[in-house]
């Protein structure tokens, strides 16, 4: 028998912390491939939708003759071509693939176009001419609840709070058994919300966001084995794309695979969103017989799929002289779109975190699903969390000033602490991270010299004016869906000593595969190099959970890991009889085997020569990995629970000027201090904390979505929807990672999710707009500052501050509106 | 035939369409799909590739461009850079291992067009400074990562060890024949030649810098007949200075007029840094933007306040007009058909006179203004003379203020003043609400921008100004 190849030779720099994304040089030399850069199959077609103009109607004749006959068209699809089910929701039914009797939202997909090319089949679907029977759409979310229009039931979350707190804050009751916690009727909480000497109350509207993920959504679908499809999908949850598939075409899932090699961007909105894609290829190519590639132009995908959800809140807050909260009613109105895709769990999360990190005492949460004809709004980084947070943000500033304290103070005052500890959903909080994260930042980021710096500096200033604020995030990691928190991996070791691993992970950038790749090289003992990961596959690792809630790494890794650390007893029990080795001895480290024989000799062997010695014995080298999230379940009934197997923290401070004659502004400085427990590569989690916090100050700044009365989206390029540039990033820009504190519960390396939290550090940008614009009151009155903060509401906002005739204003927290 | 040459090699095209851009040239035609479609619409810079005219001799540089709206055909003669140029083998471009040593990229989309914009930074010669790098990268976009990372990348590129392809420095001119009648983008190199055409082709398209035009195509998916190329024709792309103004050739890119405007109006040229973006500026053209005719184009309303005058040309050979009476309503000009902008004049301000110009937009950059004021005026002991104020995003063509102007003419900048010509800003002027901004931001903080020129004015202690 020839001899097996050896191993390849390692690199230099393998063993750094934070190796470089595995991708990294392919995007750097254009070598990294989108769907739309791969190789195309023989004979493919192109498909295009034409959608509806109406965000209501009943949907009249499709006239689509001259479509047919146009031009390089091969084939029309509607409705009545569907062989299985004309559904693609992600967890409700909703979401018809091609409109059926009835148009939801303006952008909704009537038809598709299979053509030769790209261009003959986007200019064949103008050809068409569309019949509706005009209704009134619901445009208003806040109208739509009062009217009962909803896509899913409201959801209440209470909590009344057993004794009055006293001036330190501590509960006077120190031990509060559960009992007293839970007993509360509906009214305890009330009576403690009106017992507190102050109170202050606002609404505000908080804008929704579109992903704008760079790479378009696509999906390619070709005939594959005989019987099945293959499509390869630019999607966060492959397992979705190939069961809505399978339920579109009427077959079994062992017939269709869905791959993602790597996505350009995600954010959530290639979660539910992209399976429509998927489904519509694999309907053409089905159809066809041939290849068919559907990628969508930017003006149809921005018409087509769904957003952040824009919320309308409000809040009324009580609390004491010393500003210490003593109950909260806050009410979320979550703007859902025409359908539930997953706005089930986009509100829950916002009510989740209604109390970002401090303590409400006693506390009713309530959230509404609003139903309306625009375009269903989907999982966007965060899912709700950041706009369930920005009313208890905005009250903060508001009693802050309505006290004549550093928002600051009133903040930290507030923050979760020992005995101070349970949420208004009954989940404890066991890791006290925060209050020393905001002390730390607070003196690294000079603070207070600032703060007395800006004041001076707004005094003299008549026209310019900065702002100043810190903020805390808080965020839960594990999906809301309890079944989503797990995961599987497949690591097979071949004979050359190379290792792939596959997990149901996706990559859209943020650095799960090298972070898999480097858990595996570790349990293995491997440098680096040796470990790849390939496209994510459903017929390799079924079943699998979206990549979404942060929890890619948490969940993958630990899979992986079992996978790996399955190998690695395999191979030590294969090589402890072969070699005689004393069992407690084996260690795999620096690409080879190391132990003491039986004899107390020192033992050492290749990695690779083990490998093929144990190929030879017959050894399986190939194995899987399950993990599920332990101790994590919340009652949806009782509302109440743990449905975060632990929570991720973070505090920035932002610093701002703006123009109270424009309104224009700039975010001059940002200091974060953030928590990842004991990062896995901590240049990727830089770069989560840095790209999240931009992506917030975008969502919170420029990022406007408008529609016209009509419903239709006005928004649809970057011409008018703008997301941060180049030089919206502050120049001062100073970001740590928290150190010396890994995580309290087990995760992979007591490492923490990053991917979603940072993303509401933002909001201290937008606490600083309203800050600068305040002073302009003398920092007495409140301004009201919807979101997005565009420079038109910054300018409002000032007008709004000048207007009010100081000699008669009191010390009053009156919400100024605009 | 179209020939150009591609990371240092010839490359011939037998057939290309006058409607079709760069990039599905280079991604559909020859697979060289590195450079990525972001928009098709030149709004984020994923598409961008880097172009050198070698006839400019050893003086020529590399530009940014989006070729997702550059023309196809505009590529003819020109070296193309594209990010599959950049490394040999394994050695990777000292821009490119920057970016991996900084961890520049994420999910990797924007990336090639980072590169290339960072390439012809790195290939130029003038120092890095945060500033350029903002003029530089504004008009690329990433989801990513915050950017942090890609200005580390950028300040760091010129010490970082990498190899650069050996062609980089070589400059060689190559002909291409351009002289084919059968094909319908035609590249005139005279005026004469483009007169022909004009006649032999009524209703062809012109192109310049292609930066509007494009888009008919990419997003409106329209075919164009015939096109001509204004690019090739030397007497377009000059700019004559006279004692008192220079006429600015049609052809002129912003990028060749930035050095004028900075030493003569450099208001006019801070407003330049904020014009679409690098690739734009590198393409775009005063012409075009003038004929145009958009009611947001950002250098009408400036070309307005400084009384900016147009050479036409036509059947009946040239006539001048002044730019004031050029636009006629809501994307209408006085050009007649078969007429074209030859040239733009810009009066040089006189001692004492000065042009301030604000543009108000939701970004700062790559953005369209939802209120640009230019406004031109001279102090004569505290009063205000010969003013000329005109708007952008204000009415359905950019517009000259002429109450307004009325009101400030011979009166001290003192409040009743802003106070007066606010009133006449609301008289004058109804403008929309659109996505960029309501009609009344925009009254609103037209009147405040003379309020900022007041305080300028009066109290230059006064900050004013974030940017």
């Amino acid at each position: 028998m020839r001899s097996l190849i050896g191993l390849p030779a390692r690199r230099a720099g393998s063993d750094n912390a934070s190796p470089a994304h595995d991708s990294a040089v392919g995007h750097v030399t254009g070598r990294a491939s989108y769907i739309d850069d791969l190789t195309e199959p023989s004979g493919l077609l192109h498909l295009a939708i034409g959608l509806s103009s109406r965000a209501s109607a009943g949907l009249g004749r499709l006239a689509l003759d001259a479509v047919r006959r146009a031009p390089g068209v091969v084939e029309v699809l509607t409705a009545a071509d569907i062989p299985g089910h004309n559904e693609v929701g992600a967890v409700y039914p909703g979401d018809p693939l091609l409109a059926e009797g009835e148009v939801r939202y303006a952008g909704q997909a009537l038809f598709a176009v299979v053509a030769t090319s790209l261009r003959a089949a986007r200019q064949a679907v103008a050809l068409a001419s569309v019949e509706y029977v005009d209704r009134i759409p619901s445009l208003d979310p806040v109208e739509a609840v009062r009217q009962g229009l909803t896509v899913l039931p409201e959801h209440v979350q209470c909590r009344a709070t057993p004794a009055p707190l006293d001036r330190t804050g501590v509960l006077a009751d120190d031990n509060g058994t559960s009992e007293q916690r839970h007993a509360g009727p509906e009214g305890d909480w009330r009576q403690a919300l009106e017992a507190a000497p102050h109170h202050v109350e606002g609404e505000q509207f908080i804008g929704g966001q579109e992903h704008f993920y760079l790479e378009g959504q696509i999906a390619l679908a070709e005939p594959w084995d005989d019987d099945g499809l293959r499509i390869l999908t630019s999607s966060q949850h492959p397992s979705e794309v190939q069961k809505l598939v399978a339920e579109v075409l009427g077959l079994p899932l062992h017939r269709i695979v869905a791959e993602v090699r790597r996505m350009g961007g995600g954010f959530g909105g290639k979660e539910s969103q992209a399976a429509a894609l998927g489904a519509l290829a694999a309907l053409a190519a089905w159809r066809t017989g041939r290849a068919v590639k559907f990628r969508m132009p930017r003006e149809t995908d921005m018409r087509f799929t769904g957003k952040r959800h824009p919320f309308h809140n409000r809040y009324r807050i009580g609390f004491d002289d010393d500003g210490l909260i003593h109950g909260a009613e806050i009410e979320l109105i979550g703007d859902c779109g025409h359908s539930p895709d997953l706005s089930e769990g986009v509100v829950d999360r916002a009510m989740f975190h209604a109390d970002n990190a401090y303590y409400l005492g006693s506390a009713r949460v309530t959230g509404h699903r609003a139903m309306t004809h625009t375009a269903s709004n989907t999982a966007f980084r965060g899912f709700g969390g950041p706009q369930g947070m920005m009313p208890i943000e905005n009250a903060l500033d508001d009693i802050a000033r309505r006290l004549g304290l550093d928002p600051l103070d009133v903040r930290k005052r507030n923050l979760y602490a020992p005995g101070r500890d349970e949420t208004h959903y009954g989940q404890r909080i066991e890791q006290h991270l925060i209050q020393s994260l905001v002390e730390q930042l607070e003196r690294d980021s000079d603070y207070r010299t600032r703060r007395q710096q800006i004041r001076q500096y707004n005094a003299a200033s008549p026209v310019v004016k900065r702002g100043l604020a810190l903020t805390p995030v808080k965020f839960g990691i594990s999906f809301t869906a309890a079944h989503l928190n797990q995961a599987g991996a497949l690591v097979r070791i071949y004979t050359d000593g190379s290792v792939l691993a596959n997990h149901g992970g996706t990559e859209m950038g943020q650095g799960l595969h090298t972070k898999v790749c480097q858990v595996v090289a570790r349990e293995l003992g491997l440098p680096l190099e040796l470990v790849r990961i390939s496209a994510t596959r459903t017929d390799k690792v079924p079943n699998t959970s979206p990549t979404a809630a942060s929890s890619g790494a948490d969940l993958n890794a630990m899979a992986a890991r079992e996978a790996a650390l399955t190998l690695r007893s395999r191979l030590y029990a294969f090589a402890a009889e072969r070699h005689a080795l004393a069992p407690d001895s084996l260690a795999l480290a620096d690409g080879e085997l190391r132990a003491t024989t039986l004899e107390g000799e020192s033992f050492r062997l290749d990695w690779a020569a083990l490998v093929q010695q144990a190929y030879m014995a017959r050894v399986a080298l190939f194995a899987e990995g399950h993990y599920s999230t332990p101790k994590i379940g919340y009652d949806k009934r009782a509302a109440r629970g743990r449905p975060f197997y632990y929570f991720a923290y973070g505090a920035a401070v932002s610093e701002v000027e703006i123009d109270s004659l424009s309104g224009e502004y700039r975010v001059v400085r940002a200091d974060i201090l953030h928590d990842v427990g004991e990062s896995l590569n901590p240049a990727i989690d830089l770069g989560q904390v840095e790209g999240g916090y931009i992506q917030g100050l975008g969502w919170l700044t420029s990022e406007e979505l408008k529609w016209n009365a009509e419903g239709q989206l006005t928004t649809v390029n970057p011409s008018t929807y703008k997301i941060p540039a180049f030089d919206d990033a502050p120049i001062d820009f100073r970001v740590a990672l928290l150190e010396g504190h890994p995580n309290s519960e087990v995760t992979i390396y007591r490492s923490k999710a990053v991917g979603e939290p940072p993303f509401m550090l933002a909001i201290s940008a937008w606490a600083a707009l309203r800050d600068a614009i305040s002073s302009i009151g003398d920092y007495r009155l409140n301004p009201r500052l919807d979101t997005p903060a565009t420079p038109e509401r910054v300018l409002f906002a000032c007008q709004a501050m000048r207007e009010i005739d100081m000699a008669k204003t009191p010390r009053v927290a009156a919400q100024v509106q605009t | 035939m179209l020939q150009f040459r591609l990371n240092g090699e010839i490359v011939e095209i037998a057939e290309v369409a006058p409607h079709e851009s760069a990039l599905v040239l280079l991604r559909e035609t020859l697979k060289r799909c590195g450079t990525k479609e972001g928009c098709a619409s030149g709004d984020c810079g994923a598409c961008t590739v880097a172009l050198r005219d070698p006839g400019r001799g050893p003086d020529a540089r590399f530009e940014s461009v989006n070729a997702c709206i550059l023309p196809a055909w505009q590529l003819e003669g020109l070296d193309v850079v594209t990010v599959e140029g950049l490394a040999k083998g394994e050695a990777l471009h000292p821009v490119q291992r920057a970016m991996v040593d900084h961890h520049g990229s994420q999910c990797g989309f924007c990336t090639p067009g980072f590169i290339m914009s960072l390439f012809t930074l790195y290939h130029d010669p003038e120092p890095l400074d945060d500033h350029r790098l903002a003029v530089a990268l504004g008009g690329n976009l990433c989801r990513c990562t915050g950017y942090r990372p890609i200005r580390a990348a950028a300040l760091a590129m010129r010490e970082t060890a990498g190899v650069v392809p050996d062609w980089i420095d070589q400059v060689q001119p190559f002909t291409s024949d351009a002289s084919n009648d059968a094909r319908a983008f035609h590249r005139p190199a005279t005026l004469a030649e483009l007169d022909a055409l004009l006649k032999r082709h009524p209703d062809a398209r012109l192109v310049a810098g292609g930066t509007d035009l494009m888009l008919e195509s990419t997003i409106r998916l329209a075919d164009f007949p015939q096109v001509i190329d204004l690019t090739r024709i030397d007497a377009l792309q000059t700019i004559e200075q006279h004692d008192d103004g220079w006429w600015v050739g049609a052809g002129v890119t912003y990028t060749r007029l930035a050095p004028l405007l900075e030493r003569h109006y450099p208001a006019f040229a801070r407003l330049l840094d904020r014009l679409g973006s690098q690739q734009v500026r590198n393409r775009g053209t005063l012409a075009g933007n003038v004929a145009n005719a958009s009611p947001i184009g950002d250098t009408p309303p400036v070309l307005l306040a400084l009384d900016a005058r147009l050479r036409i040309s036509g059947d009946n050979g040239v006539r001048e007009m002044a730019l004031s009476d050029f636009f006629l309503d809501y994307r209408r000009t006085a050009l007649a058909p078969g007429e074209y902008i030859q040239a733009i004049w810009l009066p040089r301000l006189s001692d004492g006179e000065q042009l301030k110009v604000w543009k108000l937009s939701k970004r700062r950059d790559d953005d369209i203004s939802a209120v640009l004021m230019a406004i031109r005026l001279r102090l004569d002991d505290g009063h205000l003379r010969g003013v000329r104020v005109a708007f952008g995003g204000m009415a359905a063509t950019p517009k000259r203020a002429l109450e307004t102007e009325a009101e400030l003419e011979d009166h001290p900048l003192d409040e009743a003043a802003v106070a007066a010509a606010r009133a006449a800003i609301a008289r004058e002027f109804t403008p929309l609400s659109d996505a960029r901004a309501s009609s009344d931001y925009r009254l609103t903080a037209a009147g405040n921008l003379l309020e900022r020129l007041r305080l300028q004015l009066a109290e230059p202690h006064v900050a004013t100004e974030i940017h």
